[in-house]
């Protein structure tokens, strides 16, 4: 850090602040989709970014193809989920009952593999996914540009969030999820079908990693191995911050570290982002040691259920 | 008894935790429309045959049989499903679901939605406080309302069998007397039971039969009449 840090690191404008709540949005639709799966399986998915990029690599090989823009989200999602349900079939189900260290190095695992085998077959250069590349132009609202998929972003993170909302309170499905995440052996003694519930978990986890893929390619549409890697280890911090062991308190942590992300991104002046992942993880770290149990959660203890 | 009309039978059932035995070679059978006790010390393997009945635990030999079909190796929603119902020990409640919602899990082990409604109708009727908080948050009601939901719970299931867990454990003795007046109300609905108790006597009292485990084995068989013999009750827990 520099002597004195300079006015431009207290220069947050309207544009920041939208942009930090858009990249909110998107990490609290990961903080949902990373503990919708823990919920269930008590299963930390590392691997979520590989299915953001496998998403993100389905729309570039579409829009090098040339296809409609609605068939490369329909392969995006296609793939995303494929890929999920598959995960899940041939790793973490049969490691349900393993300990949390087995399933965290399994998840690890998968996530290289996964990051080894793009790097194989589409190289280190990346492919560009630009189908969607007119929604970062910007939309001017009360004298402030706002690009159109920081808009876009929200309102398909608002919807999604409600959508799910509505699919655990109002559902059996949702119910039966729910009463998993907090008593999974009582739940299936009653009858609660454990395959059903987590295979449904993997799926709404999936399509909303694949929403998260179709949205990051806009904000970065080059396309790499490593794309949504970082994202995914920032989402995972916040997710603990927010508190792991209740949903709400993971996607507010999720919300959280995007928005804080967003705003010190912004607020820092372009020489000086470098110091945006110092910043952010001595947050992180400052957060955990006066609240271990989670920023959101009630309680303190880390082993509080949901 | 024949083995023709037991709902639910077990043969030679052995269950060993790692290496150590902890029910061996246990013979029973639950008559349809019978309310059927299983008692016996801390340790003796009651909870542990429920667990084998349930699919928690796999059995190391013998066999399950569920209206004479095995039900050995199925895991526990399947035999949930197959119209067995398990009011586990400590309740088991969703403390953060509400009433409604504790007895809406319940319908999962139904084996069809038709008369689902009659039937909580039926739990409503048996539990009324069941009915009278069902809007609340199921963390919120005394231990032994807890306890009435849990039975209720099970029951909206329609099981051909009902597996209790030790229903009375720290409850007050009036609700103890609530819980044993709902058993008994169960058995006229036509509901089969198999309880598993600590209070010897009063269960002995209520069953059709009774069976005494000690050290995983079976000890004895006792019936009602031998609930007033103070001899025979002791020498049920001290032989």
């Amino acid at each position: 850090m520099t002597a004195s840090l300079p006015p431009a690191v207290l220069s947050i404008d309207w544009q920041v602040l939208v942009d930090a709540v858009g990249l909110g949005a998107v990490y609290a639709l990961m903080a949902v989709g990373i503990g919708l799966v823990f919920g269930v399986l008590r299963l930390v998915n590392f691997a979520y970014g590989q299915l953001i990029m496998a998403g993100a690599y389905a729309l570039a090989f579409a829009s090098q193809w040339d296809w409609p823009l609605w068939a490369g989200v329909a392969l995006c999602f296609a793939v995303v989920i494929a890929l999920s349900l598959a995960m899940d079939r041939v790793v973490f189900r049969p490691l349900r009952t393993q300990s949390p260290a087995v399933m965290l190095v399994a998840t690890f695992s998968v996530a290289f593999l996964l990051q080894s085998v793009a790097l194989l077959a589409f190289g280190p250069l990346g492919k560009a996914a630009s189908s969607l590349g007119y929604l970062n132009r910007p939309v001017t609202i009360g004298g402030v540009d706002i690009r159109k998929i920081t808009l876009v972003a929200i309102v398909i993170a608002v919807v999604c969030l409600v959508a799910l909302v509505l699919l655990l309170e109002r559902t059996t499905v949702g119910l039966h999820m729910r009463a998993a995440a907090m008593d999974f052996r009582t739940s299936r003694l009653l009858g609660v079908r454990a395959d059903r519930v987590i295979g449904s978990a993997v799926l709404v986890s999936a399509l909303l990693a694949a929403a998260v893929a179709v949205i990051l390619t806009v904000q970065n549409p080059l396309v790499t191995p490593d794309f949504a890697l970082r994202d995914t280890i920032v989402v995972l911090a916040g997710v603990v911050v927010g508190g792991m062991n209740r949903l709400l308190s993971a996607t507010l942590g999720g919300f959280a570290i995007g928005f804080v992300s967003g705003l010190l991104g912004g607020a820092l002046p372009t020489d000086q982002s470098q110091y945006l992942p110092s910043f952010l993880f001595g947050l992180v770290i400052l957060v955990l040691l006066v609240r271990p149990g989670g920023l959101f959660s009630r309680g303190h203890g880390p082993m509080e259920r949901v | 008894m024949s083995g023709s009309d037991a709902i639910l039978e077990l043969r030679g059932v052995g269950v060993a935790y790692g290496g150590v035995a902890a029910v061996r070679d246990l013979s029973l059978e639950v008559r349809r429309g019978e309310i059927v006790g299983l008692i016996g010390p801390n340790g003796a393997g009651k909870s542990t045959t429920l667990h084998a009945i349930m699919g928690l635990v796999p059995p190391r030999d013998g066999e399950i049989l569920l209206g004479g079909r095995s039900i050995r190796g199925r895991n526990p929603e399947s035999v949930a499903q197959s119209g067995v119902a398990l009011v586990p020990e400590g309740r088991r409640i969703f403390a953060e679901l509400s009433v409604e919602e504790n007895l809406r899990l319940g319908l999962a082990g139904r084996r069809g939605a038709a008369g689902a409604e009659e039937d909580v109708n039926r739990v409503y009727d048996l539990f009324p406080v069941v009915k009278e908080f069902r809007r609340r948050h199921a963390g919120a009601l005394s231990g032994g309302q807890q306890q009435q939901l849990a039975i209720a719970r099970a029951l909206v299931a329609a099981p051909d069998v009902l597996l209790l867990d030790e229903p009375s454990l720290g409850l007050s003795p009036t609700v103890v007397d609530i819980v044993f007046r709902a058993l008994a109300s169960i058995r006229e609905r036509g509901v089969t039971v198999l309880l598993v108790e600590q209070r010897a006597q009063r269960t002995v009292a209520l069953a059709d039969r009774t069976y005494v485990l000690a050290n995983g084995e079976l000890r004895m068989i006792l019936t009602p009449a031998d609930a007033a013999d103070t001899q025979k009750m002791v020498a049920a827990y001290l032989s």
